[in-house]
Protein backbone atom coordinates (compact mmCIF):
# COMPACT_ATOMS: atom_id res chain seq x y z
CA UNK A 1 0.00 0.00 0.00
CA UNK A 2 1.37 3.41 -0.88
CA UNK A 3 0.60 6.41 1.24
CA UNK A 4 -0.84 9.44 -0.49
CA UNK A 5 0.58 12.72 0.69
CA UNK A 6 -1.93 14.86 -1.18
CA UNK A 7 -2.38 18.05 0.84
CA UNK A 8 -5.30 18.31 3.25
CA UNK A 9 -4.06 20.90 5.73
CA UNK A 10 -5.96 22.10 8.76
CA UNK A 11 -5.65 22.61 12.49
CA UNK A 12 -7.48 20.25 14.82
CA UNK A 13 -10.30 21.88 16.85
CA UNK A 14 -8.64 23.89 19.60
CA UNK A 15 -10.31 21.88 22.37
CA UNK A 16 -8.85 18.68 20.98
CA UNK A 17 -5.40 20.26 20.68
CA UNK A 18 -5.59 21.45 24.30
CA UNK A 19 -6.59 18.03 25.58
CA UNK A 20 -3.93 16.28 23.51
CA UNK A 21 -1.19 18.69 24.60
CA UNK A 22 -2.18 18.51 28.28
CA UNK A 23 -2.26 14.72 28.21
CA UNK A 24 1.07 14.54 26.40
CA UNK A 25 2.83 16.98 28.75
CA UNK A 26 1.49 15.09 31.77
CA UNK A 27 2.66 11.77 30.34
CA UNK A 28 6.16 13.18 29.74
CA UNK A 29 6.30 14.59 33.27
CA UNK A 30 5.15 11.44 34.99
CA UNK A 31 7.69 9.42 33.02
CA UNK A 32 10.58 11.60 34.17
CA UNK A 33 12.31 10.01 37.15
CA UNK A 34 14.06 13.14 38.40
CA UNK A 35 10.79 15.03 38.35
CA UNK A 36 9.04 12.34 40.35
CA UNK A 37 11.83 12.40 42.90
CA UNK A 38 11.24 16.10 43.33
CA UNK A 39 7.46 16.14 43.27
CA UNK A 40 6.58 12.88 45.02
CA UNK A 41 9.48 11.25 46.83
CA UNK A 42 10.96 14.26 48.63
CA UNK A 43 7.68 15.66 50.06
CA UNK A 44 6.54 12.16 51.08
CA UNK A 45 9.80 11.27 52.78
CA UNK A 46 9.93 14.59 54.63
CA UNK A 47 6.33 14.18 55.79
CA UNK A 48 6.83 10.66 57.10
CA UNK A 49 10.30 11.25 58.54
CA UNK A 50 9.60 14.48 60.40
CA UNK A 51 6.22 13.26 61.65
CA UNK A 52 7.81 10.16 63.14
CA UNK A 53 11.14 11.56 64.35
CA UNK A 54 11.58 14.56 66.59
CA UNK A 55 14.36 16.27 64.60
CA UNK A 56 12.62 19.57 63.99
CA UNK A 57 10.66 21.33 66.67
CA UNK A 58 7.20 22.27 65.48
CA UNK A 59 4.76 25.04 66.31
CA UNK A 60 1.11 25.30 67.23
CA UNK A 61 -1.69 23.02 68.32
CA UNK A 62 -2.14 19.31 67.55
CA UNK A 63 0.30 16.62 66.59
CA UNK A 64 3.54 17.05 64.67
CA UNK A 65 1.77 16.05 61.46
CA UNK A 66 -0.75 18.89 61.88
CA UNK A 67 2.14 21.34 61.57
CA UNK A 68 3.99 19.41 58.85
CA UNK A 69 1.17 18.47 56.45
CA UNK A 70 0.31 22.07 55.37
CA UNK A 71 4.00 22.88 54.90
CA UNK A 72 4.54 19.84 52.70
CA UNK A 73 1.44 20.62 50.63
CA UNK A 74 3.04 24.01 50.01
CA UNK A 75 6.31 22.28 49.09
CA UNK A 76 4.44 20.02 46.68
CA UNK A 77 3.01 23.05 44.88
CA UNK A 78 6.45 24.67 44.68
CA UNK A 79 8.11 21.47 43.44
CA UNK A 80 5.69 21.08 40.54
CA UNK A 81 4.75 24.63 39.57
CA UNK A 82 8.20 26.14 40.08
CA UNK A 83 11.09 23.67 40.14
CA UNK A 84 9.69 20.96 37.89
CA UNK A 85 8.13 23.34 35.40
CA UNK A 86 11.26 25.53 35.23
CA UNK A 87 13.57 22.58 34.56
CA UNK A 88 11.18 20.82 32.16
CA UNK A 89 10.41 23.94 30.15
CA UNK A 90 14.07 25.02 30.19
CA UNK A 91 15.12 21.78 28.51
CA UNK A 92 12.18 21.90 26.09
CA UNK A 93 13.44 25.30 25.04
CA UNK A 94 17.00 24.02 24.77
CA UNK A 95 16.01 21.00 22.65
CA UNK A 96 13.91 23.06 20.23
CA UNK A 97 10.61 21.56 21.43
CA UNK A 98 9.08 24.98 22.01
CA UNK A 99 10.44 26.19 18.68
CA UNK A 100 9.00 23.22 16.80
CA UNK A 101 5.64 23.55 18.56
CA UNK A 102 5.68 27.18 17.42
CA UNK A 103 5.43 25.90 13.85
CA UNK A 104 2.55 23.54 14.69
CA UNK A 105 -1.11 24.56 14.66
CA UNK A 106 -1.10 24.74 18.48
CA UNK A 107 -1.37 28.42 19.54
CA UNK A 108 1.07 29.64 22.20
CA UNK A 109 -1.69 30.41 24.67
CA UNK A 110 -2.92 26.83 24.28
CA UNK A 111 0.58 25.50 24.96
CA UNK A 112 0.78 27.56 28.16
CA UNK A 113 -2.74 26.50 29.16
CA UNK A 114 -1.76 22.88 28.61
CA UNK A 115 1.30 23.36 30.80
CA UNK A 116 -0.90 24.83 33.53
CA UNK A 117 -3.30 21.90 33.17
CA UNK A 118 -0.40 19.47 33.49
CA UNK A 119 0.80 21.26 36.65
CA UNK A 120 -2.70 21.18 38.18
CA UNK A 121 -3.19 17.48 37.41
CA UNK A 122 0.16 16.68 39.02
CA UNK A 123 -0.70 18.79 42.05
CA UNK A 124 -4.02 17.03 42.52
CA UNK A 125 -2.18 13.69 42.54
CA UNK A 126 0.35 15.09 45.03
CA UNK A 127 -2.35 16.51 47.32
CA UNK A 128 -4.25 13.21 47.28
CA UNK A 129 -1.13 11.21 48.07
CA UNK A 130 0.20 13.52 50.79
CA UNK A 131 -3.25 13.90 52.39
CA UNK A 132 -3.73 10.13 52.48
CA UNK A 133 -0.35 9.64 54.14
CA UNK A 134 -0.92 12.51 56.58
CA UNK A 135 -4.36 11.16 57.53
CA UNK A 136 -2.80 7.76 58.12
CA UNK A 137 -0.31 9.49 60.41
CA UNK A 138 -3.18 10.99 62.41
CA UNK A 139 -3.60 14.38 60.69
CA UNK A 140 -6.81 16.22 61.59
CA UNK A 141 -7.27 19.12 59.15
CA UNK A 142 -9.61 22.04 59.94
CA UNK A 143 -10.96 25.01 58.11
CA UNK A 144 -12.57 26.11 54.87
CA UNK A 145 -11.72 23.95 51.82
CA UNK A 146 -12.36 26.91 49.52
CA UNK A 147 -9.69 28.95 51.32
CA UNK A 148 -7.29 26.01 50.84
CA UNK A 149 -8.16 25.78 47.12
CA UNK A 150 -7.67 29.54 46.73
CA UNK A 151 -4.24 29.36 48.33
CA UNK A 152 -3.20 26.41 46.16
CA UNK A 153 -4.36 28.12 42.96
CA UNK A 154 -2.71 31.47 43.71
CA UNK A 155 0.43 29.68 44.89
CA UNK A 156 0.51 27.75 41.62
CA UNK A 157 0.14 30.97 39.62
CA UNK A 158 2.94 32.66 41.59
CA UNK A 159 5.36 29.74 41.27
CA UNK A 160 4.49 29.11 37.61
CA UNK A 161 5.32 32.70 36.72
CA UNK A 162 8.68 32.50 38.46
CA UNK A 163 9.45 29.07 36.98
CA UNK A 164 8.60 30.13 33.43
CA UNK A 165 10.58 33.36 33.87
CA UNK A 166 13.65 31.31 34.78
CA UNK A 167 13.08 28.71 32.02
CA UNK A 168 12.57 31.36 29.37
CA UNK A 169 15.59 33.51 30.15
CA UNK A 170 18.42 31.31 31.47
CA UNK A 171 20.30 28.47 29.79
CA UNK A 172 18.82 25.05 30.57
CA UNK A 173 21.80 24.00 32.72
CA UNK A 174 21.65 27.25 34.70
CA UNK A 175 17.91 26.76 35.20
CA UNK A 176 18.53 23.21 36.42
CA UNK A 177 21.06 24.38 39.00
CA UNK A 178 19.21 27.52 40.08
CA UNK A 179 15.79 25.89 40.34
CA UNK A 180 17.14 23.12 42.56
CA UNK A 181 19.07 25.58 44.72
CA UNK A 182 16.02 27.78 45.18
CA UNK A 183 13.98 24.68 46.03
CA UNK A 184 16.35 23.71 48.84
CA UNK A 185 16.72 27.25 50.18
CA UNK A 186 12.98 27.83 50.27
CA UNK A 187 12.41 24.38 51.76
CA UNK A 188 14.65 25.38 54.67
CA UNK A 189 13.79 29.06 55.01
CA UNK A 190 10.16 29.20 53.88
CA UNK A 191 8.36 27.75 56.87
CA UNK A 192 7.93 24.34 55.22
CA UNK A 193 9.41 22.15 57.94
CA UNK A 194 11.20 24.74 60.10
CA UNK A 195 8.79 27.21 61.75
CA UNK A 196 9.58 30.83 60.86
CA UNK A 197 9.36 31.61 64.59
CA UNK A 198 12.80 29.98 64.92
CA UNK A 199 14.40 32.80 62.90
CA UNK A 200 15.42 36.21 64.36
CA UNK A 201 12.54 38.64 63.98
CA UNK A 202 14.25 40.94 61.44
CA UNK A 203 15.02 37.97 59.17
CA UNK A 204 11.61 36.54 59.80
CA UNK A 205 9.69 39.57 58.56
CA UNK A 206 11.63 39.42 55.29
CA UNK A 207 11.14 35.65 54.95
CA UNK A 208 7.41 36.05 55.47
CA UNK A 209 7.18 37.89 52.16
CA UNK A 210 8.43 34.86 50.18
CA UNK A 211 5.75 33.05 48.17
CA UNK A 212 6.56 29.74 49.85
CA UNK A 213 6.17 31.31 53.32
CA UNK A 214 2.87 32.92 52.37
CA UNK A 215 1.61 29.60 51.02
CA UNK A 216 2.73 27.44 53.95
CA UNK A 217 1.63 30.04 56.51
CA UNK A 218 -1.76 30.45 54.81
CA UNK A 219 -2.34 26.71 54.59
CA UNK A 220 -1.29 26.28 58.20
CA UNK A 221 -3.55 29.05 59.49
CA UNK A 222 -6.53 27.36 57.82
CA UNK A 223 -5.72 23.65 58.22
CA UNK A 224 -3.92 23.68 61.58
CA UNK A 225 -5.54 26.63 63.36
CA UNK A 226 -8.93 26.60 61.63
CA UNK A 227 -8.73 30.37 61.00
CA UNK A 228 -10.80 32.20 58.41
CA UNK A 229 -9.58 33.32 54.99
CA UNK A 230 -5.88 34.36 55.23
CA UNK A 231 -6.14 37.57 53.21
CA UNK A 232 -2.60 38.78 53.80
CA UNK A 233 -1.07 35.51 52.57
CA UNK A 234 -3.40 35.50 49.57
CA UNK A 235 -2.36 39.09 48.91
CA UNK A 236 1.36 38.24 48.97
CA UNK A 237 0.77 35.33 46.58
CA UNK A 238 -1.29 37.53 44.25
CA UNK A 239 1.50 40.11 44.07
CA UNK A 240 4.07 37.39 43.26
CA UNK A 241 1.71 35.94 40.64
CA UNK A 242 1.27 39.29 38.90
CA UNK A 243 5.00 40.09 39.01
CA UNK A 244 6.13 36.59 37.97
CA UNK A 245 3.64 36.03 35.17
CA UNK A 246 4.09 39.60 33.94
CA UNK A 247 7.88 39.28 33.81
CA UNK A 248 7.62 35.85 32.17
CA UNK A 249 5.28 37.22 29.50
CA UNK A 250 7.69 40.10 28.89
CA UNK A 251 11.05 38.31 28.91
CA UNK A 252 10.35 34.70 27.89
CA UNK A 253 12.39 33.66 24.84
CA UNK A 254 11.06 30.68 22.90
CA UNK A 255 14.43 29.70 21.41
CA UNK B 1 -4.16 32.32 -6.65
CA UNK B 2 -2.84 28.91 -7.69
CA UNK B 3 -0.43 30.60 -10.07
CA UNK B 4 1.24 32.74 -7.49
CA UNK B 5 4.47 31.29 -6.19
CA UNK B 6 4.59 29.18 -3.03
CA UNK B 7 7.29 31.42 -1.62
CA UNK B 8 8.33 34.89 -2.76
CA UNK B 9 11.30 36.49 -1.05
CA UNK B 10 12.45 39.90 -2.26
CA UNK B 11 15.42 41.86 -0.99
CA UNK B 12 15.57 39.97 2.30
CA UNK B 13 18.11 41.33 4.79
CA UNK B 14 18.70 39.79 8.20
CA UNK B 15 21.45 40.83 10.60
CA UNK B 16 22.53 39.36 13.91
CA UNK B 17 24.37 42.13 15.72
CA UNK B 18 26.94 43.45 13.25
CA UNK B 19 26.97 40.20 11.25
CA UNK B 20 24.82 40.20 8.12
CA UNK B 21 23.47 36.68 7.64
CA UNK B 22 21.24 37.46 4.66
CA UNK B 23 22.12 40.35 2.40
CA UNK B 24 19.45 41.26 -0.15
CA UNK B 25 18.27 37.78 -1.06
CA UNK B 26 15.65 37.14 -3.75
CA UNK B 27 13.99 33.76 -4.13
CA UNK B 28 10.86 32.60 -5.92
CA UNK B 29 9.66 29.08 -5.32
CA UNK B 30 7.10 27.65 -7.76
CA UNK B 31 4.25 25.50 -6.48
CA UNK B 32 4.33 21.75 -6.83
CA UNK B 33 8.06 21.49 -7.43
CA UNK B 34 11.14 20.59 -5.40
CA UNK B 35 13.41 23.56 -4.86
CA UNK B 36 16.87 23.16 -3.38
CA UNK B 37 18.58 26.03 -1.62
CA UNK B 38 22.23 25.11 -2.11
CA UNK B 39 25.20 26.72 -0.50
CA UNK B 40 28.08 26.26 1.90
CA UNK B 41 27.60 26.37 5.67
CA UNK B 42 27.03 29.91 6.85
CA UNK B 43 25.68 31.11 3.49
CA UNK B 44 22.36 32.20 5.03
CA UNK B 45 20.21 29.21 4.05
CA UNK B 46 18.78 28.48 7.48
CA UNK B 47 18.15 32.16 8.27
CA UNK B 48 16.24 32.49 5.00
CA UNK B 49 14.16 29.36 5.65
CA UNK B 50 13.45 30.36 9.25
CA UNK B 51 12.28 33.77 8.08
CA UNK B 52 9.84 32.00 5.75
CA UNK B 53 8.73 29.83 8.68
CA UNK B 54 7.95 32.93 10.74
CA UNK B 55 10.76 32.49 13.29
CA UNK B 56 12.71 35.58 12.20
CA UNK B 57 11.53 39.07 11.41
CA UNK B 58 13.23 40.52 8.31
CA UNK B 59 15.37 43.63 8.85
CA UNK B 60 14.47 44.64 5.28
CA UNK B 61 12.72 43.13 2.30
CA UNK B 62 9.50 41.18 1.96
CA UNK B 63 8.60 37.53 2.47
CA UNK B 64 5.32 35.96 1.29
CA UNK B 65 4.51 32.32 1.89
CA UNK B 66 1.44 30.93 0.09
CA UNK B 67 0.53 34.56 -0.46
CA UNK B 68 0.58 35.34 3.28
CA UNK B 69 2.88 37.05 5.77
CA UNK B 70 4.73 34.42 7.86
CA UNK B 71 4.41 36.43 11.08
CA UNK B 72 1.17 38.42 10.75
CA UNK B 73 -0.74 35.49 9.22
CA UNK B 74 0.98 32.77 11.27
CA UNK B 75 -2.27 31.26 12.50
CA UNK B 76 -3.57 30.62 9.01
CA UNK B 77 -0.20 29.48 7.71
CA UNK B 78 0.94 27.05 10.40
CA UNK B 79 -1.42 24.19 9.55
CA UNK B 80 -0.57 24.54 5.83
CA UNK B 81 3.21 24.45 6.22
CA UNK B 82 5.30 21.48 7.40
CA UNK B 83 8.57 22.24 9.15
CA UNK B 84 11.63 20.07 9.70
CA UNK B 85 14.18 21.92 11.80
CA UNK B 86 17.88 21.25 11.38
CA UNK B 87 17.93 19.54 14.78
CA UNK B 88 15.78 18.81 17.80
CA UNK B 89 12.13 19.64 18.26
CA UNK B 90 11.19 16.53 20.23
CA UNK B 91 10.71 15.99 23.98
CA UNK B 92 13.82 14.19 25.25
CA UNK B 93 11.77 11.47 26.95
CA UNK B 94 9.27 10.90 24.13
CA UNK B 95 9.22 7.76 22.00
CA UNK B 96 9.24 8.16 18.24
CA UNK B 97 5.80 6.79 17.50
CA UNK B 98 4.00 8.54 20.35
CA UNK B 99 5.61 11.87 19.38
CA UNK B 100 4.43 11.41 15.81
CA UNK B 101 0.96 10.40 16.98
CA UNK B 102 0.80 13.50 19.17
CA UNK B 103 1.86 15.76 16.28
CA UNK B 104 -0.84 14.16 14.14
CA UNK B 105 -3.48 14.98 16.79
CA UNK B 106 -2.80 18.69 16.35
CA UNK B 107 -4.03 18.46 12.75
CA UNK B 108 -7.53 18.10 11.31
CA UNK B 109 -6.92 15.38 8.75
CA UNK B 110 -3.49 13.84 9.34
CA UNK B 111 -1.84 10.98 7.50
CA UNK B 112 -2.23 7.48 8.84
CA UNK B 113 0.46 7.34 11.52
CA UNK B 114 1.03 3.59 11.32
CA UNK B 115 1.53 3.71 7.57
CA UNK B 116 3.97 6.61 7.90
CA UNK B 117 5.86 4.81 10.67
CA UNK B 118 6.21 1.79 8.44
CA UNK B 119 7.13 3.87 5.39
CA UNK B 120 10.00 5.53 7.26
CA UNK B 121 11.10 2.44 9.17
CA UNK B 122 10.40 4.04 12.55
CA UNK B 123 8.62 0.98 13.91
CA UNK B 124 11.93 -0.52 15.05
CA UNK B 125 12.48 2.43 17.42
CA UNK B 126 10.02 0.76 19.78
CA UNK B 127 10.08 2.12 23.32
CA UNK B 128 13.39 3.92 22.92
CA UNK B 129 13.27 7.54 24.04
CA UNK B 130 14.19 10.28 21.55
CA UNK B 131 17.52 11.12 23.17
CA UNK B 132 18.66 7.48 22.69
CA UNK B 133 17.64 7.22 19.03
CA UNK B 134 20.39 7.22 16.40
CA UNK B 135 20.96 10.41 14.42
CA UNK B 136 19.30 8.86 11.39
CA UNK B 137 16.22 7.82 13.37
CA UNK B 138 15.94 11.32 14.83
CA UNK B 139 16.12 12.80 11.32
CA UNK B 140 13.44 10.44 10.00
CA UNK B 141 11.15 11.27 12.94
CA UNK B 142 11.57 14.99 12.30
CA UNK B 143 10.75 14.41 8.62
CA UNK B 144 7.66 12.40 9.54
CA UNK B 145 6.52 15.18 11.89
CA UNK B 146 6.88 17.71 9.06
CA UNK B 147 4.58 15.80 6.70
CA UNK B 148 2.07 14.09 9.02
CA UNK B 149 -0.34 17.06 8.99
CA UNK B 150 -0.69 16.84 5.16
CA UNK B 151 0.76 20.29 4.44
CA UNK B 152 0.79 22.04 1.05
CA UNK B 153 4.33 23.26 1.54
CA UNK B 154 7.21 21.60 3.38
CA UNK B 155 10.47 23.19 4.53
CA UNK B 156 13.24 20.65 5.11
CA UNK B 157 16.40 22.15 6.61
CA UNK B 158 19.30 19.82 5.76
CA UNK B 159 17.13 16.69 5.90
CA UNK B 160 19.94 14.28 5.11
CA UNK B 161 22.77 15.78 7.16
CA UNK B 162 24.64 12.94 8.84
CA UNK B 163 22.63 10.16 7.15
CA UNK B 164 24.22 7.10 5.57
CA UNK B 165 23.75 6.69 1.79
CA UNK B 166 20.84 4.26 2.14
CA UNK B 167 18.94 6.54 4.51
CA UNK B 168 19.61 9.52 2.22
CA UNK B 169 18.04 7.62 -0.68
CA UNK B 170 15.01 6.76 1.46
CA UNK B 171 14.57 10.44 2.32
CA UNK B 172 14.92 11.43 -1.34
CA UNK B 173 12.28 8.86 -2.28
CA UNK B 174 9.84 10.34 0.22
CA UNK B 175 10.52 13.87 -1.05
CA UNK B 176 9.74 12.71 -4.61
CA UNK B 177 6.52 11.10 -3.41
CA UNK B 178 5.52 14.39 -1.79
CA UNK B 179 6.03 16.13 -5.11
CA UNK B 180 4.13 13.40 -6.96
CA UNK B 181 1.13 14.11 -4.74
CA UNK B 182 1.29 17.86 -5.26
CA UNK B 183 3.23 19.07 -2.22
CA UNK B 184 5.71 21.92 -2.70
CA UNK B 185 9.07 21.07 -1.14
CA UNK B 186 11.94 23.37 -0.20
CA UNK B 187 15.17 21.66 0.83
CA UNK B 188 18.33 23.30 2.06
CA UNK B 189 21.54 21.43 1.49
CA UNK B 190 25.24 21.85 1.10
CA UNK B 191 25.50 18.63 -0.90
CA UNK B 192 25.49 19.39 -4.61
CA UNK B 193 24.67 15.77 -5.43
CA UNK B 194 21.51 16.10 -3.36
CA UNK B 195 20.46 19.21 -5.25
CA UNK B 196 21.27 17.60 -8.61
CA UNK B 197 19.48 14.38 -7.75
CA UNK B 198 16.37 15.85 -6.23
CA UNK B 199 15.60 19.36 -7.30
CA UNK B 200 13.57 20.77 -10.16
CA UNK B 201 14.99 24.15 -9.32
CA UNK B 202 18.19 25.06 -7.53
CA UNK B 203 18.96 28.40 -5.92
CA UNK B 204 22.67 28.75 -5.25
CA UNK B 205 23.25 30.86 -2.14
CA UNK B 206 26.51 32.42 -1.12
CA UNK B 207 27.21 35.09 1.49
CA UNK B 208 23.56 35.85 2.03
CA UNK B 209 22.53 36.25 -1.62
CA UNK B 210 21.17 34.01 -4.37
CA UNK B 211 23.89 34.03 -7.00
CA UNK B 212 22.25 31.71 -9.52
CA UNK B 213 18.95 29.93 -10.07
CA UNK B 214 17.70 27.39 -12.55
CA UNK B 215 17.24 23.70 -13.10
CA UNK B 216 20.35 21.59 -12.50
CA UNK B 217 20.69 21.19 -16.29
CA UNK B 218 20.38 24.91 -16.91
CA UNK B 219 22.97 25.64 -14.27
CA UNK B 220 25.38 23.07 -15.67
CA UNK B 221 25.25 24.78 -19.04
CA UNK B 222 25.27 23.41 -22.59
CA UNK B 223 24.91 19.67 -23.03
CA UNK B 224 28.07 17.65 -23.41
CA UNK B 225 30.35 20.02 -21.63
CA UNK B 226 32.53 17.88 -19.50
CA UNK B 227 35.63 18.00 -17.43
CA UNK B 228 38.43 15.70 -16.40
CA UNK B 229 39.29 15.22 -12.76
CA UNK B 230 42.35 13.66 -11.27
CA UNK B 231 44.43 13.66 -8.17
CA UNK B 232 48.13 14.41 -7.92
CA UNK B 233 50.43 16.00 -5.35
CA UNK B 234 49.12 19.36 -4.18
CA UNK B 235 50.49 22.64 -5.44
CA UNK B 236 51.90 21.60 -8.85
CA UNK B 237 52.66 24.30 -11.41
CA UNK B 238 49.43 24.88 -13.34
CA UNK B 239 51.03 27.27 -15.81
CA UNK B 240 53.20 24.40 -17.04
CA UNK B 241 50.15 22.21 -17.50
CA UNK B 242 48.29 24.88 -19.48
CA UNK B 243 51.26 25.12 -21.83
CA UNK B 244 51.16 21.38 -22.47
CA UNK B 245 47.40 21.32 -23.05
CA UNK B 246 45.73 22.30 -26.34
CA UNK B 247 45.18 26.04 -26.76
CA UNK B 248 42.46 27.57 -24.52
CA UNK B 249 41.81 24.57 -22.29
CA UNK B 250 41.33 25.65 -18.69
CA UNK B 251 42.96 23.80 -15.82
CA UNK B 252 42.82 24.45 -12.11
CA UNK B 253 43.31 22.93 -8.69
CA UNK B 254 39.88 22.69 -7.10
CA UNK B 255 41.21 21.82 -3.68
CA UNK B 256 44.69 20.71 -2.58
CA UNK B 257 45.62 17.73 -4.73
CA UNK B 258 42.38 17.68 -6.77
CA UNK B 259 42.76 18.98 -10.30
CA UNK B 260 40.24 19.74 -13.02
CA UNK B 261 40.77 20.15 -16.74
CA UNK B 262 37.93 21.57 -18.81
CA UNK B 263 38.11 19.30 -21.84
CA UNK B 264 36.85 16.06 -23.31
CA UNK B 265 39.00 13.01 -22.83
CA UNK B 266 41.32 12.61 -25.81
CA UNK B 267 44.88 11.46 -26.53
CA UNK B 268 46.29 15.00 -26.54
CA UNK B 269 44.77 15.93 -23.23
CA UNK B 270 45.70 12.64 -21.60
CA UNK B 271 49.31 12.81 -22.72
CA UNK B 272 49.57 16.40 -21.52
CA UNK B 273 48.37 15.43 -18.06
CA UNK B 274 50.66 12.41 -17.77
CA UNK B 275 53.64 14.34 -19.05
CA UNK B 276 52.99 17.15 -16.58
CA UNK B 277 52.68 14.74 -13.68
CA UNK B 278 55.81 12.89 -14.80
CA UNK B 279 57.74 16.18 -14.61
CA UNK B 280 56.73 16.32 -10.95
CA UNK B 281 57.73 12.69 -10.47
CA UNK B 282 54.14 11.55 -9.92
CA UNK B 283 51.32 9.81 -11.74
CA UNK B 284 47.74 11.12 -12.05
CA UNK B 285 45.38 9.09 -9.93
CA UNK B 286 41.60 8.60 -9.97
CA UNK B 287 41.31 10.11 -13.42
CA UNK B 288 37.63 10.52 -14.24
CA UNK B 289 35.51 12.23 -16.86
CA UNK B 290 32.57 14.13 -15.49
CA UNK B 291 29.72 16.18 -16.78
CA UNK B 292 29.98 19.65 -15.39
CA UNK B 293 28.50 19.39 -11.92
CA UNK B 294 26.84 21.94 -9.69
CA UNK B 295 30.07 21.92 -7.77
CA UNK B 296 31.81 23.29 -10.86
CA UNK B 297 29.06 25.86 -11.21
CA UNK B 298 29.56 26.94 -7.64
CA UNK B 299 33.31 27.09 -8.12
CA UNK B 300 32.92 29.21 -11.25
CA UNK B 301 30.51 31.57 -9.55
CA UNK B 302 32.38 32.06 -6.31
CA UNK B 303 35.92 30.93 -6.95
CA UNK B 304 35.58 28.69 -3.92
CA UNK B 305 34.99 25.00 -3.41
CA UNK B 306 31.57 24.14 -2.03
CA UNK B 307 33.10 21.68 0.40
CA UNK B 308 35.78 23.96 1.75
Amino acid sequence: MTTSYSPAPGAAPVGRMLLAQTAFETKMLLRNGEQLLLTVVIPTVLLVLFSAVDVVSVDGPGRRVDFLAPGLLALAVMSTAFTGQAIGTGFERRYGVLKRLGASPLPRWALLTAKTGCVLITEILQVLLLSAIALALGWSPHGNPLAVAGLLVLGTAAFSGLGLLMAGTLRAEATLAAANLVFILLLLAGGVVVPLSKFPSAVRSALELLPISALSDGLRSVLQYGSGIPWSDLGILAVWAVLGLGAAARFFRWE
Amino acid sequence: MQNEPAVAVTGLVKRYGDKTAVDGLDLTVPRGAITAVLGPNGAGKTTTIETCEGYRRPDAGAVRVLGLDPIADARQLRPRVGVMLQAGGVYAGARAVEMLRHTARLHADPLDVDALVERLGLGSCGRTSYRRLSGGQQQRLALAMAVVGRPELVFLDEPTAGLDPQARRATWDLVRELKRDGVTVIVTTHHMDEAEELADQVAVVDRGRVIATGSPAELRGPEGESSLRFEAPAGLDLAALRKLLPEGVAADEISPGRYRVEAKLGPEVLSAITEWCALAGAAPERLTVQLRSLEDVFLDLTGRDLRS
